[in-house]
């Protein structure tokens, strides 16, 4: 019975885990060639919930087109992000803060417009997935769950196999390393930070829609990227495989905690590792060892 | 608009204002980013609460108390976290003042979500100007001075200052103290204003916003943050009949001073110096060449790398 327990929990913690590292990877991609922090990421993530929502409720949509549909939606607020916002900045070579600032001004921005416009009230999704459980042995899952990690491990391996395997992808590698050198190699720098925003914004608004399908929609639903942010860094910001392995440990940690523990110290632990992780080694579990970061 | 209205606005200045002057001294002077200061203006909050609520301590000591209560604390960060770089400080910072309101939260003795109420009303126009004319004269003070320069020669370049015997560790240090223990007051005027505080009122957005005031009122200028605090306390309230509108055009125009005017109102010129031309000029070329500077190091850090 204990056994059973544990691992019902560790399912919970890794459908968790796949919300966060669909997250997280954004964050990584973005810092591995911008080097900063884009907290504009949880604006997207929350209109990519929205457009999934309006899609299937207003516009009647089957599920598979919405989902499509919130993934483009959501790149392409991304992309939009990035050639009005951060552009400007990349072209008069800004440090790092204004970056931030201007992210975070992004996304009070859009928490603040779909407050405005569409209304503060939570929203719940139609239901598209049975509520009856599916049962393997004695564990029951949740439909919902199955979906969150079958669509985080397509999407995920999808991105790495673009990353490793394509020449954009090597593209991208090499911005990672410097932006100067790969401009001197014949990397299209500009059109490389395009799909990044892209990949993220994508990644980003099929993490939205599951995440609203599997609790409600709301516009504060973005704050949610505050503990995937914690995941990047967990695992190594600018890292791929280090912000999925953190993404996944940290929801198990997350929901050991609160099964064993207290649901309370939830939250609280997730900070707690941040600021031991940048105590300790700042460069993350898998993170790139360069010295003007530690 | 009644007067009192008026009052209660610049009260809210006079609070704010303590903990933008800090974080003017952290960020502005010594080049440091922090998003944690929410938590330690809610350490000041609620230890001075405490303190008067159940201790019976007057205001003016418990106020102090949770100055350098926050002081400390800001010690025990610094130590941990100044050796860190950059962006990391910065997440480290977001961290830290996370940390503080979760704690607050789970803390029943402090009343957890509820926080704590019936706090003695005791901060009013006359407390807060004279906090604020103590804070901003001693900032003044500090930035003028050779430890103030030797702060200000950090920002510019860490290595160079080092290079020049400079202490940076300890001078960013100083920086950091001294910014908590000014968030500590803030927070302490804060509770024995509204009477109640409460863990959510100290989230990360807060701190964001006190960043976004020392940004817009120009780094390295004092005179720029006070004037800064200002514009920025009064105009949500201007604005208050557009409702939800109202943080959609803060945020849009956080992006628009970002993008167009780098260095803020006054980056690095002081209100006195506005009467004096050629020292504005000055003052004015040498904050443009901040910013260009601090391109340099970030494409120096590129190409170590």
């Amino acid at each position: 019975m204990e056994m059973e327990q544990f691992l019902q929990q560790m399912i919970n913690g890794l459908s968790l885990g796949s919300v966060y590292a669909l997250m997280a990877v954004g964050y990584s991609l973005v810092y591995s060639i911008m080097n900063f922090s884009n907290f504009a990421h949880g604006g997207v993530i929350m209109v990519g919930a929205y457009i999934g929502y309006f899609a299937m409720t207003a516009a009647n949509m089957p599920f598979w087109m919405a989902f499509l549909l919130c993934g483009v939606g959501a790149g392409l607020l991304a992309v939009l992000l990035e050639l009005t916002v951060y552009t400007p900045l990349r072209n008069r070579n800004a440090p790092f803060l204004y970056y931030i600032i201007s992210a975070m001004g992004a996304s009070i921005f859009l928490e603040n417009f779909v407050i405005a416009t569409i209304g503060p009230t939570y929203r719940t999704y139609p239901q598209v997935f049975s509520h009856e459980p599916f049962r393997l042995g004695s564990l029951s899952l949740s439909r919902i769950d199955l979906m969150i990690i079958a669509v985080a491990a397509i999407g995920l391996i999808t991105l790495v196999i673009i990353i490793d395997k394509t020449k954009i992808g090597l593209g991208i590698r090499a911005s990672s390393f410097s932006i100067k050198a790969s401009q001197l190699m014949g990397v299209n720098v500009n059109f490389t930070i395009f799909l990044v925003f892209l990949l993220g914004g994508i990644l980003a608004g099929f993490a939205g829609m599951l995440f609203g399908m599997k609790y409600t929609v709301y516009p504060t639903i973005g704050n949610i990227t505050t503990k995937s942010f914690v995941a990047a860094v967990f695992g190594g910001l600018g890292s791929l495989p280090g912000a999925i392995i953190g993404s996944v440990l940290l929801g198990i940690i997350e929901v050991l905690v609160s099964g064993y523990l207290s649901s309370n110290f939830r939250d609280l632990i997730a900070f707690l590792i941040l600021i031991s992780i940048l105590i300790i080694k700042p460069t993350g579990l898998m993170g790139k060892s360069s010295e003007d970061k530690a | 608009m009644s007067w009192y209205y008026i009052e209660g606005i610049l009260i809210q200045c006079g609070y704010v204002l303590m903990v933008v002057l800090g974080l003017s001294l952290l960020t502005g002077f010594a080049g440091l980013f922090s998003f944690g200061h929410a938590g330690f203006m809610a350490i000041g909050a609620y230890v001075s609460a405490i303190c008067t609520t159940k201790f019976g301590l007057s205001f003016l000591p418990a106020l102090l108390l949770g100055g350098v209560v926050a002081g400390v604390v800001g010690a025990g960060l610094g130590k941990l976290t100044l050796n860190l770089k950059g962006d990391y400080f910065c997440i480290a910072t977001l961290g830290f003042g996370e940390a503080v309101r979760l704690i607050l939260e789970n803390w029943e003795y402090v009343g957890g979500a509820r926080g704590i109420s019936g706090i003695p009303w005791e901060t009013n126009l006359k407390s807060v100007i004279i906090a604020c004319a103590i804070g901003t004269l001693a900032l003044m003070a500090l930035v003028r001075s050779r430890h103030g320069r030797s702060i200000i020669a950090i920002r510019e370049d860490e290595l160079a200052a080092e290079m020049s015997g400079i202490n940076t560790f300890r001078y960013k240090m100083i920086a950091l103290i001294i910014s908590a223990v000014y968030a500590g007051i803030g927070g302490g005027l804060l509770a024995h204003y509204m009477t109640y505080i409460q863990p959510k009122m100290f989230q990360m957005v807060k701190s964001t916003e006190y960043t976004i005031i020392v940004i817009f009122g120009g780094l390295g200028s004092v005179t720029g943050s006070i004037i800064g605090t200002f514009i920025l306390t009064f105009l949500p309230e201007m604005l208050r009949s557009l409702d939800n509108w109202r943080l959609v055009i803060y945020g849009l125009a956080v992006i628009v001073i970002m993008v167009i005017r780098p260095r803020g109102l006054m980056g690095g010129v002081e209100l006195g110096d506005i009467f004096r031309l050629p020292a504005r000029r000055r003052a004015a070329k040498l904050a443009e060449e901040r910013i260009k500077n601090m391109n340099g190091e970030s494409a120096g850090e590129e190409a170590q790398r």
